[in-house]
Formats: structure tokens, C-alpha cells, sequence
């Protein structure tokens, strides 16, 4: 008994006690509806009774038919793009803020950057869809101007437009985390690199852009994750050769009233996810270490 | 070195004017007297600004939208008030892994969070409704709070704590004449910054919406019909200058709370 | 002897399998200025933790007053604590901070007022009164801590490194100024450093610590000129050390073989941390000297200056005796007419036996 008292004096139990309603709540919420979602995906929906038997069948579905592996490609290869593209816009913005921005002005500009997104998600979606579709912003201002004489039809309904929209939607999420790294890059190590005897770009390559890569790893998964889970963007400026597996998840388990298999399409994108992010996180433990 | 600086402004000029493309056009389109949302503008009307005053469905979709990121605001910043104190000022057992998997919706795939919670909420029997969203968005949001608070606390000086206690004070006044003054801002910060994300939250809505929609699911209905596309141009505009307005308070009480702890500004929240 | 203020007995402090203090006994008086020296890590800012009450005992006692403070939390003790980074409310004016525990004893509006004004008059920041905190500088906020504890009139006030955080001059001003505060409240000071000039320029008596134990408790001057061990030997002021050994005792002296030195009678009292295990003997550089031309000493050794300091008033040289390896330092005053010797040079290095410390 005096030993619980003394533990319940500790700071170990003091914290545990204040977590727990956070705790309670994540557990409750996150945890016990992922399991569920697990156990749902093996078993089967019989019109609108729910096959509580054991079946991987859902999984062979989700993994065989090549609609599925199809659409899992597409996504994959439309995420891998956008985070690519994302990073690489991100990156010289962050940088430049973090380098040639006074730093008094540096707290306004990551303002000023993170302003748009705050435009509703689905209006900024739909502006897209005004901005590059056929008689849209900038096919009627290159025809306008008598640059082209047919609209462009490259830029809407396909996947170029999924991965100019998400671009932009997740923009500001990657240049926070390079501008964090970058802001955390000691000048004088560039100025050591300097004094060495590098040159401008050699200096960028060998001492800026390997300390900031945590931010650059950071930023390619806070892209890459929500990307593959978006189901609004491909459906809005997609096309149908833009759908990816999130309309697919959202399908089976609306209209088409297969939550089982969802499940084991949603469990399947999640795995497959957080193996590219794994992949990436390694990646970064490499290259931070360095080839040995 | 010139051409560099050079190519930096011109980059950051094409940027800026992606980023802001859509932001630009919301008003523009909002204001234009065509009721077809294309180029090239007819004419200036605040037509579609009434429109909004007297569309009755709407505001059943916004007074939901209104109570949902209300409570989500207040008890995501609530639950996560806790996990920032309790991660920040106690060693516990397992705490890194406990702090993991409560920030763990900020990765996950919101679809994922919805699927889930859809499936939780449907197998236990209960039905979709307002309720059912907000717990979602509590989920999502708490995170945020969490990263936002963390920093509020974390920039508070312990000795503080322990001068109050030594000078003759209980641990409960403490935390009131201390400790809560000092993280006030961040908690306001968190509080706009839960109700902001819930606002505009559409992806966990629309799977978890029973027969009341939020804002969001009603404009996500409305943009299938071409006549109502200016009238959401003007809802759109509303609602950015809302954002806009609690983002710029939010902003203003994280640096009054920087200034009143006296540690250096670092940039902006997120 | 009076009650002593503090009693500390077997005082053991763990942290898991950390032993940040080990069998703490020491007693502090009543008025005394005691000050807790050691390197970091040694466990002084623990002990004094331990006596404020942030810190709970693994084992062994503390008296307060004759009283026991086991349970007794931090708010109930009779300490105030002046800390390291002074935890000034920030979102509080100077008043207010001051005021802070004298609203948490629920004291008449006009008496807190009237203490705080005194409070503020004593520690100088006269006209301060609303300034917000975070526009002090460091000096005014350590008086503010200072005027913020004091006000309590505690019974002890505990001082954590409260001068580290200040410029070299400002630390010297308020290290007088500290003394002055002490001697004019009459109440006792128990102050962790890590600065041993520090320590000896203000206290009373010191406890020098090394892990967790305390190795020598004594005032300045005991202190510097005979310490006990050669651990505190080294660790206050300069000392050089010759190996050494004991050959015999008679009555009370002692027959010594020292390196480079040779066969010595030495009185038993200069063994002053008691003759077990001692192996060497220790000998401040300002108790040799550098003779010239005609000038002589009780004794004397040949030796080579093999490195020059000079520092305007004082010259330090680093000198090898024959058959010791390492060079010993000699510090001498720069006056009138002596000259300063070259790397290279012969120097008869004078000294004599009472300078020498016999350690373990």
C-alpha cells in the first residue's frame, strides 16, 4: 500500500493520469475503429447482412483484379509525382525565405505562404478546375493573346491536373518543415565551406542540402501520406483516367456496399504507404549518416 | 551572384502567383455579374452575396458547421492541454509512443480516419449524425492543438512552477496565477486553429454525415449545378475573410505569448 | 553551540541507479553565509533542491529549526529559493513578483504593500515598482528574485549559481553586494556555486562536494590554506604536488621522503587530512620563490624555467626540478627591480618546510 502511494506521488503516475482522457480518446477512436476496420476486411458482405467467417478473399480481390492493381499503380505513381514536383517547388521557396528574407520579415512570408491555404478545400479544388479547363483562366488568356488558336486540353480532366491541384493544396505543408531545417543550418558551416574552397553550388550540395534533408524527408511524407487518401481531387478535375484508390474506397464502401472489400483496398493503400514512408525515412538515416 | 537573386525573384514571383491563383479568383467570380463562372467577367454585382442571406439550407449547413468546429475547438484543445502538459512537464512510462500514436491522425490518410470511424459507428449500431463528425474532427484536430500547445508549454520555464511553490503557493493556484496566464495565447491559438481546420473540413464529413450536412458537404452538393456556382464564389470569399480574420488573431496571441515569456520569435505555427 | 539551522544526516538521493548524493551529514548555523562548492554534476544544486523540498530523500534526514521536513512540501518550508534563471514572472510587474507570496500568506492589502516597498528599497530598484520584468536587465532581475524571497523573512534563503548568469563585473559587484544583504537581514544564506573564488571571496564556511559526497567542510581560509584532501587541494586555487612517502613518526613529527626534495622532518600537524594513505605533498606557487643574486631561503632546489606567463602585476613560471618529470609553477609579484627570466634560464627555487602540505 505505501509502495501504490508512493508510485501514485510519481511523476510517472502523475503524467500517465494527465495523458489518460487523450489517451482514452485516441484509443477509443483511432484504435478500436482500425482494428475493426482489420477484422472487417476478412470477412464478407452478404447484400445487407455482414459473413462474419474468416476469408483473405477480400485481399486476393484487392490485390489480383487488375482494375485494383491498376488503380493502385495510378495513385502510387500520381502520389510519387506530386510529392516529387512538391518538394521540389517547395525547396527553393523555403529557401529563399530562409536565406535572402530579412529575418524580420521571415514570420510574415511563412504567413503570407500558408494564407491560401486556408481557402475552402473544395473551392480550391473547383477554382482549378476554372483556372485550367477549356475555356478557362489560362487558355483564355493564351488565346486571348493569340498564342494558341485551340484551347489546351492537356490540363484538365487528366492526371496533370490531379497533380497541379494537389501540388498546390499541400505546398505550404512541405515548405514549413525545409524552412525549419533550413533555419537550423549554421552560417558559419557555410561559411567554413567557403573558406575550404567551395564554390557556390558545391557548397549547396555538400553542406546546406545534406543538413537540411530531415526537412526534405519530412516534407516528402507529410505530402506523401494524405495524397494517396484523397478522394475529392481526382474526382473534381481528374477525369476518368484520373480516379485513384481513395474513389475506389469511398465506392465500395458507399454505393456499391462493400465495406469488407474497402477495408482491404484501404488497409492495403495504408500498408503500401507506410512502406514507401518507412522506405523514405530509411533513405534519410543513409544519407544523414552518410556512405560509410 | 546577380543572376541568382535574379532567378530567385522570378521564381518566387511564378510562385506566388500559383499559390494565389485560386485565392485571387474566389472574389473576382464572386463579384462578376455572369452567372456562368468563366472568363471573360460581364460586370460587378454583390447579387450573389444575397443570394446567400436567403438560402434557408445553407444555413441549417452552417449553423451545423458553426456547432460542430465549436466543440470540436473546445474539446480538442481540452484533450490535448493535457497530453502537451502532461508530455512536456512529466517522464512517464512509454510516453514517447503514447505521444506517437495520439499525433498519429496527422499522418494518417484522413480517408482511412473516416473509413474507420464509419465502420466503428455502423457496427455498434448508432446512427450518422452531427455528433459522429465531430468526434472525427476532435480526432483530427487534437494533433494540431497538441504541436501548438506542446510549444506553449514548452517555452515555459519550470523554475517558474517551482518559484511559486517556494513561495509559499499550492499547486492548484499555481497552475491559475502562473501557469495558465503564461499559456493562454497558445490556447487560444489552439482553439482557432481546431475551429478553423473543422470548418473546412470535407473528407471525414462526408463519409461520417447523416442526414444534416456541414457547410462543406452542402457546397460539396451544390457544385454539381452550374447556376449555383457564384453563389458558393460569394460563400467562398466569406468564408476566406473568416479564416483570414482567426488566423491573423490566432497569429497576434502567439506572439503576445512569445513576447510575455520573453523568448525569441520564431516564425509562424504549423 | 546553538541549534543549527539545518541538520542533513545520511542523506542519500537516487535516481534510479544514479547516486546523486551519498550520506550527506552537515550541519549549517543560524546566520551563517554557507556556500555548496563543486564541480558540475557534483550533486550541490541536488542538495540544495533536497533542502528547499524539489527534491524527496532517498533516505537519511533533514531538520529545519529543530524540525523534521519529511512531508513537508516546498510551499510550507521555512526556505526561499533565489533561482539559477531567477523565474521571474514574466507576465508580472516588479511590484507584483515581489508581492507574489505575501498575496499567497493572504496578508492585509496595506501590510503587503508596505513590506513590498521596503523590500524594494532594499535591494535598490527604487522607482521600479511597475516596470514590466521582461524589460530588466540581468542584475535587476536577480534583485528582484533576491527582494522576492527576502520579503518572506524565511528562515533560510537558498541561492541556486545565482550570480553565473551575469558579466564579470556585475558578478563582483553583486558578490559584495550579496554579503552586504546578508549581514544586514541576519539571515542564513546557503549558496551553490561552481566558482571557488566566488565561494571563498563571500562565505562563512564552505562544503566542497565531489559524486555526491561532501569532502571537506571548512571556512576560506582553512579552506584554501589546509585542506584535507588533495582532490580539494587542486580544486581551490593552484597547488603543485610532489610525490611522497612516510618513513617513520616520532612523537609528532614525521621523517618524509619527497620527490626531488629528499628526506624531510615535517610536524604531523601539516598532514591535515590525518597521515592514512598519504602520498604526496602539496605546495602552493605563491610559497616558492624565485631567488636572485645574493637572496636566500630557508631552502633552496635548482631548476630550469621551462615556460613564462606574464600578466602585468604577477609573472607565472613553469620551472622543472631535477628527478620530477611534469614542471611545477612558481608565481611571482612583479616588483620594482626584479626582472623577468627567459625560457631557458637557471633558477634556484627557494621554499621552506611549514609551506608544505602533506595529502592523500
Amino acid at each position: 500500500m505505501v509502495g501504490f502511494q508512493k508510485w501514485r506521488r510519481s511523476e510517472s503516475a502523475q503524467g500517465l493520469f494527465l495523458i489518460s482522457p487523450t489517451l482514452g480518446f485516441a484509443l477509443l477512436l483511432l484504435a478500436v475503429p482500425l482494428i475493426m476496420v482489420v477484422a472487417l476486411s476478412f470477412w464478407t458482405q452478404d447484400y445487407l447482412t455482414l459473413d462474419r467467417t474468416f476469408t483473405t478473399a477480400n485481399y486476393q480481390t484487392a490485390w489480383t483484379e487488375p482494375m485494383y492493381q491498376y488503380l493502385m499503380a495510378r495513385s502510387l505513381k500520381i502520389s510519387i509525382f506530386v510529392t516529387a514536383v512538391t518538394v521540389l517547388v517547395a525547396y527553393p521557396v523555403a529557401y529563399f525565405i530562409s536565406f535572402h528574407v530579412v529575418p524580420k520579415r521571415k514570420a510574415m512570408w511563412i504567413f503570407l505562404i500558408t494564407i491560401p491555404f486556408w481557402t475552402s478545400y473544395l473551392m480550391r479544388i473547383f477554382l482549378w478546375k476554372v483556372i485550367l479547363g477549356y475555356n478557362g483562366v489560362i487558355n483564355g488568356t493564351l488565346t486571348g493573346f493569340g498564342i494558341i488558336d485551340e484551347p489546351l486540353s492537356f490540363i484538365l480532366y487528366n492526371q496533370n491536373a490531379v497533380v497541379i491541384t494537389l501540388a498546390h493544396a499541400w505546398i505550404p505543408f512541405a515548405i514549413l518543415p525545409i524552412f525549419v531545417a533550413l533555419e537550423r543550418v549554421d552560417r558559419s558551416l557555410i561559411e567554413a565551406a567557403e573558406d575550404l574552397g567551395d564554390s557556390g553550388i558545391r557548397r549547396f550540395f555538400r553542406v546546406t542540402l545534406p543538413l537540411s534533408m530531415p526537412g526534405v524527408i519530412a516534407a516528402t511524407i507529410i505530402v506523401f501520406i494524405p495524397t494517396i487518401g484523397d478522394y475529392v481531387t481526382p474526382r473534381l478535375v481528374g477525369g476518368p483516367n484520373g480516379l485513384m484508390i481513395s474513389n475506389m474506397i469511398e465506392l465500395q464502401f458507399k454505393k456499391a456496399n462493400n465495406a469488407p472489400l474497402g477495408a482491404a483496398l484501404a488497409i492495403s493503400a495504408m500498408g503500401i504507404v507506410t512502406f514507401f514512408a518507412l522506405v523514405f525515412l530509411w533513405m534519410n538515416r543513409k544519407y544523414v549518416r552518410g556512405p560509410s | 551572384m546577380r543572376g541568382k537573386i535574379g532567378f530567385f525573384k522570378w521564381f518566387i514571383g511564378f510562385f506566388l502567383l500559383f499559390l494565389y491563383g485560386p485565392a485571387i479568383l474566389l472574389p473576382v467570380f464572386a463579384f462578376n455579374a455572369s452567372s456562368i463562372v468563366s472568363f471573360p467577367l460581364s460586370g460587378f454585382t454583390t447579387e450573389w452575396f444575397s443570394v446567400l442571406l436567403t438560402n434557408g439550407t445553407l444555413h441549417v449547413a452552417a449553423r451545423n458547421s458553426l456547432l460542430i468546429a465549436v466543440t470540436t475547438a473546445i474539446f480538442s484543445t481540452l484533450l490535448a492541454v493535457l497530453a502537451a502538459r502532461a508530455s512536456t512537464r512529466f517522464s512517464f512510462f512509454g510516453r514517447r509512443s503514447i505521444m506517437g500514436f495520439v499525433m498519429l491522425p496527422m499522418v494518417l490518410p484522413e480517408i482511412i480516419i473516416g473509413v474507420s470511424l464509419l465502420v466503428v459507428i455502423i457496427q455498434m449500431g448508432f446512427e450518422l449524425s452531427l455528433w459522429s463528425i465531430t468526434m472525427g474532427h476532435i480526432l483530427i484536430c487534437t494533433p494540431f492543438c497538441i504541436a501548438i500547445l506542446s510549444s506553449a508549454f514548452m517555452n515555459l520555464d519550470k523554475s517558474l512552477e517551482e518559484a511559486s511553490f517556494d513561495l509559499g503557493q499550492t499547486r492548484w493556484n499555481t497552475f491559475w496565477l502562473v501557469i495558465f496566464p503564461l499559456v493562454m495565447p497558445g490556447i487560444v491559438a489552439s482553439l482557432l486553429i481546431a475551429f478553423t481546420i473543422s470548418l473546412d473540413e470535407f473528407i471525414i464529413a462526408f463519409f461520417l454525415a447523416g442526414t444534416e450536412p456541414t457547410l462543406p458537404v452542402y457546397i460539396w452538393g451544390q457544385l454539381r449545378f452550374p447556376a449555383k456556382l457564384p453563389g458558393l464564389m460569394a460563400l467562398g470569399t466569406v468564408l476566406l475573410l473568416v479564416s483570414i480574420g482567426l488566423l491573423l488573431i490566432a497569429d497576434f496571441f502567439r506572439r503576445r505569448g512569445i513576447r510575455k515569456t520573453g523568448i525569441e520569435n520564431t516564425g509562424g505555427f504549423l | 553551540m546553538t541549534q543549527p539551522i539545518i541538520r542533513l544526516s545520511g542523506l542519500d538521493k537516487f535516481y534510479g541507479e544514479f547516486q546523486a548524493l551519498s550520506q550527506i551529514d552537515l550541519d549549517i548555523q543560524t546566520g551563517e553565509f554557507f556556500s555548496l562548492l563543486g564541480p558540475s554534476g557534483c550533486g550541490k544544486t541536488t542538495l540544495l533542491r533536497a533542502i528547499a523540498g524539489f527534491e524527496t530523500l532517498s533516505s537519511g534526514s533533514l531538520h529545519i529549526d529543530g524540525v523534521s521536513m519529511e512531508g513537508v512540501p516546498a510551499n510550507k518550508r521555512p526556505t526561499n529559493m533565489v533561482f539559477q534563471s531567477y523565474a521571474i514572472f514574466p507576465h508580472m510587474s516588479v511590484a507584483e513578483n515581489i508581492a507574489y507570496g505575501l498575496k499567497a500568506r493572504k496578508l492585509p492589502k496595506a501590510e503587503i504593500k508596505a513590506s513590498v516597498a521596503e523590500a524594494i528599497n532594499m535591494v535598490g530598484l527604487e522607482g521600479f515598482d511597475d516596470r514590466a520584468s521582461h524589460a530588466l536587465s540581468g542584475g535587476q532581475r536577480q534583485r528582484v528574485a533576491l527582494a522576492r524571497a527576502l520579503v518572506l523573512k524565511p528562515r533560510v534563503l537558498l541561492l541556486d549559481e545565482p550570480l553565473s548568469a551575469l558579466d564579470k563585473k556585475l558578478r563582483e559587484q553583486m558578490q559584495s553586494e550579496l554579503r552586504r544583504l546578508q549581514r544586514a537581514v541576519g539571515i542564513t544564506f546557503v549558496l551553490v556555486t561552481h566558482d571557488q573564488e566566488e565561494a571563498l571571496t563571500m562565505s562563512d564556511r564552505i562544503a566542497v562536494m565531489f559524486d555526491g559526497k561532501i569532502e571537506q567542510v571548512a571556512s576560506p581560509q582553512i579552506l584554501y590554506g589546509k585542506p584535507s584532501t588533495r582532490k580539494v587541494a587542486a580544486f581551490i586555487g593552484m597547488m603543485n604536488f610532489l610525490d611522497a612517502k612516510v618513513l617513520t613518526t616520532s612523537g609528532d613529527n614525521l621523517e618524509v621522503e619527497v620527490q626531488s626534495l629528499g628526506k624531510l622532518t615535517l610536524p604531523l600537524e601539516q598532514a591535515t587530512g590525518g597521515l592514512d594513505g598519504c602520498n604526496s605533498v602539496g605546495v602552493r606557487p605563491e610559497m616558492l620563490t624565485i631567488l636572485m643574486g645574493s637572496q636566500t631561503s630557508e631552502r633552496e632546489i635548482e631548476a630550469e624555467v621551462t615556460e613564462v606567463y606574464y600578466y602585468g602585476d604577477m609573472t607565472y613560471y613553469d620551472v622543472k626540478l631535477p628527478a620530477k618529470e611534469d614542471p611545477i609553477t612558481v608565481t611571482m609579484r612583479n616588483t620594482a627591480g626584479r626582472e623577468v627570466l627567459e625560457v631557458g634560464a637557471k633558477a634556484r627555487v627557494g621554499w621552506s618546510t611549514s609551506s608544505l602540505l602533506l595529502l592523500k
